[in-house]
Formats: C-alpha cells, structure tokens, sequence
C-alpha cells in the first residue's frame, strides 16, 4: 500500500470511516503517522468540547465561590475540592461504572457508558472545577480601583458584573486559564485507558501509539509521533489563546499587557 | 478470618460485610495501599534528587550540561505525562536488557530487533527467568519508581531552578565578595536560602505527585486500582462463596475517598510547613507573622 492509500484507508479510522482491520504486521512509518493522527481526532473532540462548556460552568462556579451567601459558597467549595483534590483517572473509572449501574436501572443512561458522552461529562465536569479556582482566584484580584470607579458611575449588579468584573477577571485569569487549556488537552489521553472501552478499536491518539508500541514491542517510534503531535497541537492552542490574549488586553498601555507565560503540564 | 465465616451464606450482613472485608484478596487489597505509600516515600525524595540535578545542570557555567538540563526540563514537561509513563517503562526496560546483553554475551551475533520481537540472550533478561517471583515484582516496581522519579524530577528541576534565581543576587555576590568560590557560594548561600521560595511549588508538586500514583496500574503494578477493578466485579458463587453483583463503582468511590482524605491531611500539613519555614523570613509572609505575634 502506498503512502496515500493508506492515509485514505486510515485517516478517519478513529471516528469508523475507512478500512475495518488494524494493520496487523509490518508496520510502516505512514500507517503509524496516519492512524495515531487520526486518534488526535478524538483527542480533539473532547479538549474542545470540554473547555467550551466548561468555561461557562467555571464562572458560575467562580461567582458562587466568590458570594457572600454560603449557601452558594458552600457547594461551590466542595464540588471544587472534589474534582480537585481526586485524581482523574479515579474519576473516569468511578463515573464509568456509575453509568454502567444506571445504565441496568434504565436504557436512557446507555449512551453514557460510551467514551464520547461519559468522558466528555467527566473532562467538563473536571475543567470546569480547575477553570473555576483559577477565575475566583482572579475575581479576588481585580484591582480595588476598578470596582470603586463602577460604583461612583452608579453601576451595580449586573451590568457592573458584565462591563468591569467580568472583562477584567477574564485578561488576569488568561495566561492561568491557557496552561489548563494545554493540561486539559494531554489529560484526554487518559480517557481509553481508565475504564471507557475503545469500542471497534475507536480510540484516541495514545490508545493507537501504545497498540503500534505492545504489537512492535518497540516504544521509540509510536510515542515520539504521539508527542510531535502534542507539541503541535499545543503549540496551536498557545498562538489561539495568545490571539485572545491580545484582544482581552488590547486598552492597556503596551507596558503593562501581560505576556503568556507558559508554565506547561501538570497531571491532574 | 474470623470463626463464624465457615459458612458465609448463613450470616446476618453485617456479619458476611466482615468476613467479606477479610479474605485474603482483601489482605491483597488493602496491601497495595501500602504499595501507593511507599511509592510517593521513595519516588519523592529520588524525583527531588533528579530535580536538584536537573536544576542544577540547567544553570551550569558549562553550556552542554545547560542544554542537557534545560533540554531535560522542557521535554517532559511539553508531552502528555501519561504518554512518558508507557514510553519509559518499556524502554527502561529494553535499554537495561541491551545494556546487559552488550555486557554478558558479546559473541552473540544475531540483531536484537527482529520484526516486532526484542531477543537477547537468555543470560540477560531482567530479571532472570529463573528468578522468583518477588524479583520480578521488586523490579517492575522498582522501574515504575524510576519512571516516576524521572518524570517529577523535571517539574521540581523547574521548581528548584526558579527558586535558585529567586534568592537575593546581593547575597552571592557578598558571599564571594568573602572570597567563596564559585561552588562554596552556591552550597553555603544559595542552597540553604532557596527552600523557601521552593516549597509553595513543591508543595503544588507533591498534590499532583499524590493524584498521579493511580497512574500505577498503567505501568502493570498491581496497584490500588487494579483491585479494584478485580475485586468489584461480579462473581458468582461458583467462585467464590461471597458471591455479589457488580460493585466496582463502590470500589473506586472508596479510592476517591482515599485520594480526597490523603489531599486533605497533606494539605494541612503543608500549610505548617510553611509556616515553620517563613518563621523570621524577610518575605510577606513572615512580616505578616512578625506583626501577628
């Protein structure tokens, strides 16, 4: 087969389009290229997912934690300790077999014990209680200034949430939201090897690099490509933010814009 | 365990719960807590020694050892960690073998690497065939360990690293001013100042070191998880005579508990630390102290 023959055939082998069978033997550089690419599909699908439903939950979260009233702080408090304080890993394994226990008290919870809805719920759930600490940590930083000067033009409530709380929480949190951005990404990788099956051999891009590493015995070719991959797809999330970055600080005078800095990868 | 379990059937619940909880792939259970512990109290010290080193190197007067030290730092932490995990454990593990095949049996001349196998002489597997089995787990263990150690001791190399910047440059250059060498400033001046402005990442570092011990079970260990997963499941009384339905969900609810507990306890202890360590510092934090007192 040739180099494009087999990227017709296994270009969207993660998502069930193309050639059924693995290849099996033999394995070349192309099909390895080809098939751990075509993983970072789904890799994709959840990062993206994830962090856009996410960030709403997060700054809800953020403003409950942030009230006075403790019987918004309070749960807000605890959901955040809770994804926080456990490891996902653990997360996905006890939320899948929580799914598949419902899933026998009624069918409707059938899709749930699949990895595109259960993990998605898991990883939005899990970014949301990190995205939410790093926005109350920017909330209880906005400069004392700033809510002083609302307050003298007669802003309250939600306009004065919607016009200085929230477009200054937001360009401090940003360089802190980015770097769980880029965790939140690698921690996808977690998703096919913690209980979730890769059903007709579906996975993610490290389900293929570490079945081409068990069928080849040889690990110094799959993960390299799984991590040229990473570090591409990370540098795209980096130069998206930074875009943002720019806009969110676009009325600060050029000295005092915060530069990203990029702290990278921690596990969670 | 107890007498009465002869005859699980017949017991009331709370009885056949107790007899239950003690069987021996309890024991097994309830041991490979002891296996995540003892990995974080020997991986932390060794990933802080390869951080030290890490860090060290990173800001060598002599520039290969800096770009083997920054090179070091930066490629761990750009890559999925999980990815580093699978790749190192086989790859340890194939370069100890080549290592002692190179040693053991130079005259052998058949190419190591035929299709997807990996064949080296018999007399350098790790561990040996004939080996017993403890030996082959202390040596999966001990892979794991060094897995570990390699991929924390780049975070806490980046820990270390920026805390060395942080001390005052004033003091190095009063302490060579003294007429101290390069090497003394750095272990009399430098070293004993940094742990200060090291311990909140640190700390930050041991919190993850904690929620990446499940990571265990991906290495092969027989780990926390992996009994979980083993003992929750359905069994029928054809197997056991503590037949039960699918409880892995139970399981793993106790490991969060577990991990939320231990985050908890480390969380209290760290905040004395810190306390300890600012005690007379000239940071906030200790300014604070000295007002408060």
């Amino acid at each position: 087969m040739s180099c494009f023959e087999t990227f017709q055939a296994y270009a969207l082998r993660s998502v069930g389009v193309g050639e059924r069978l693995l290849p099996g033997s033999d394995f070349t550089l192309c099909e390895q290229f080809t098939l751990i690419g075509s993983g970072m599909i789904w890799n994709i699908y959840f990062g993206v997912l994830a962090l856009a439903t996410g960030f709403f939950f997060a700054v809800a979260l953020a403003v409950a934690k942030g009230s006075a009233n403790s019987a918004f702080r309070k749960p807000a408090e605890w959901f955040i300790f809770l994804f926080r304080g456990s490891p996902l890993f653990i997360q996905f394994f006890f939320a899948y077999f929580l799914f598949l226990n419902l899933k026998g008290v009624h069918p409707v919870f059938g899709p749930f014990t699949a990895a595109w809805l259960g993990a998605l719920i898991v990883l939005f759930l899990n970014t949301a209680a990190y995205t939410a600490e790093i926005f109350y940590g920017a909330l209880r930083s906005i400069p004392q200034g700033d809510i002083d000067a609302a307050d003298a033009y007669g802003l309250t409530g939600w306009p004065r949430f919607r016009r200085i709380i929230w477009p200054t929480m937001l360009r401090l949190a940003w360089p802190a939201y980015t770097n769980e951005a880029i965790f939140l990404f690698h921690a996808t990788t977690l998703v096919y090897f913690s209980g979730f099956p890769a059903w007709q051999q579906k996975g993610d891009a490290l389900y293929y690099a570490s079945y081409f590493a068990d069928k080849t015995f040889n690990p110094f070719v799959p993960y390299p490509i799984l991590a040229f991959y990473f570090i591409l797809l990370t540098l795209v999330i980096i130069s998206v933010f930074a875009v943002i970055n720019k806009r969110l600080n676009r009325h600060l005078p050029q000295a005092r814009r915060a530069k990203l800095k990029l702290r990278m990868n921690l596990i969670r | 365990m107890y007498s009465y379990c002869s005859d699980p059937d017949a017991l009331s619940t709370f009885r056949w719960l107790s007899c239950y909880l003690t069987t021996g792939v309890h024991m097994s259970f309830y041991w490979s807590f002891l296996k995540v512990l003892m990995l974080l109290a020997i991986t932390a010290p060794v990933a802080l020694g390869f951080g030290f080193l890490g860090a060290m190197a990173a800001r060598a007067p002599f520039s290969p050892a800096r770009w083997i030290g920054k090179g070091y730092i930066a490629i761990v932490r750009g890559v999925p960690d999980i990815a580093f995990f699978l790749f190192f454990v086989i790859a340890l593990d194939q370069g100890i073998e080549w290592l002692r095949h190179q040693v053991k049996c130079p005259d052998w001349d058949q190419p190591i690497r035929q299709g997807s196998d990996f064949l080296v002489c018999s007399f350098a597997k790790m561990p040996l065939n004939s080996a017993p089995q403890w030996q082959h787990e202390a040596y999966g263990f001990s892979l794991a360990v060094v897995t570990f150690a390699i991929v924390f001791g780049a975070f806490a190399a980046n820990v270390l690293f920026g805390a060395m910047r942080a001390v005052p440059y004033a003091q190095v250059e009063t302490a060579e001013a003294y007429g101290m060498t390069h090497r003394q400033a750095f272990w009399r001046i430098t070293v004993p100042q940094m742990w200060v402005y090291a311990l909140p990442g640190l700390s930050n570092l041991w919190m993850v070191l904690i929620k990446a011990t499940p990571l265990l079970f991906l290495l092969g260990i027989e780990d926390i998880v992996y009994w979980a997963r083993e003992l929750g499941g359905t069994k029928t009384s054809r197997f056991t005579s503590y037949p039960h339905g699918d409880w892995r969900m139970w399981y793993f609810l106790v490991l969060l508990i577990f991990y939320l507990a231990f985050t908890k306890l480390s969380e209290v202890v760290l905040e004395r630390i810190m306390v300890r360590l600012t005690h007379a510092q000239a940071t906030l934090g200790g300014e604070a102290q000295r007002k408060a007192s």
